[in-house]
């Protein structure tokens, strides 16, 4: 697809889809539903999610394994950005 | 950063329910109309919006005062209003108002028929939800690039390639239904 087609990509899809007013108000206080949504699920304890999972360490070993992926198999690569 | 703000910050960081509030009532206007670019849906984004800051609590331990609240907010928000898209069945995307308004804009171009608009905008809501997102952040509200890059988390870079992408699959669905763009 060249730079032509994407420009009539981009003008179709705003034609379909106009821009939404950036200076909404929402229609209600939502102060306090956020409060009865504290009070009924407490926030998590900090840098553990899910049942104590650290998430931290988790994303760092991630972080390592496709670093250690693209190091070894470069044909790879385009695979993860195209994944990104 | 003012003192008073930067005071404000700290204290969430610590945890504290009254500097929460404090930016909750600075940041939720900005917020819900974030999402509403993402969502489209005004009663949607009020439950994302509600979402969000429940998420924005949860996480005060992680938040760093010095980077500042709002493109953080921003991308927590992103996020949650990520997760509502891919909850979302496409198939419901559309109320018969939302139809109406997709068949007849305000600034219609008279080359573009009623019917040409709303295939359009149904292939667009069945493409993948990370790749929309970007592309309505991008394309449909013309945000500047980076500030996209910032609420996906991810490189400008990518958000031009999620962009190409997005286009890419759309025309390819709109090709399928006999509808040359």
């Amino acid at each position: 697809m060249n730079k032509d087609d994407q420009n009539r990509m981009k003008k179709l899809l705003q034609q379909a889809l106009p821009p939404v007013k950036g200076d909404s108000e929402q229609r209600r206080d939502l102060w306090p539903a956020v409060l009865r949504r504290l009070d009924a699920r407490p926030a998590a304890p900090a840098l553990t999610g899910w049942a104590g999972f650290n998430s931290a360490w988790f994303d760092g070993a991630l972080a390592v394994g496709l670093f250690g992926l693209a190091a070894f198999f470069p044909a790879s690569i385009p695979l993860l950005l195209y994944y990104l | 950063m003012q003192n008073g703000e930067s005071d404000v910050l700290n204290q969430f960081h610590q945890g504290n329910a009254d500097a929460f509030e404090t930016l909750f009532h600075q940041h939720q206007r900005a917020v819900y109309c974030w999402i509403l670019r993402i969502t489209r849906n005004p009663a949607a984004s009020e439950d994302v919006t509600i979402e969000t800051f429940w998420r924005i609590y949860s996480a005060h331990a992680r938040f760093e005062p010095e980077r500042g609240f709002e493109g953080w907010a921003r991308r927590i928000a992103t996020r949650a209003a990520l997760d509502w898209l891919r909850a979302r069945r496409t198939e419901s995307e559309f109320s018969t108002e939302m139809l109406a308004e997709v068949a007849a804009p305000v600034e219609a171009d008279p080359a573009v028929t009623a019917e040409t608009r709303i295939r359009t905008a149904m292939a667009f809501a069945r493409l993948p939800a990370k790749l929309r997102i970007a592309a309505t952040l991008a394309v449909i509200e013309e945000q500047p690039q980076k500030d996209v890059a910032a609420a996906l988390g991810i490189s400008i870079a990518a958000v031009k390639l999620r962009v190409f992408r997005a286009l890419r699959l759309l025309r390819k669905d709109l090709e399928k239904q006999g509808i040359t763009p």
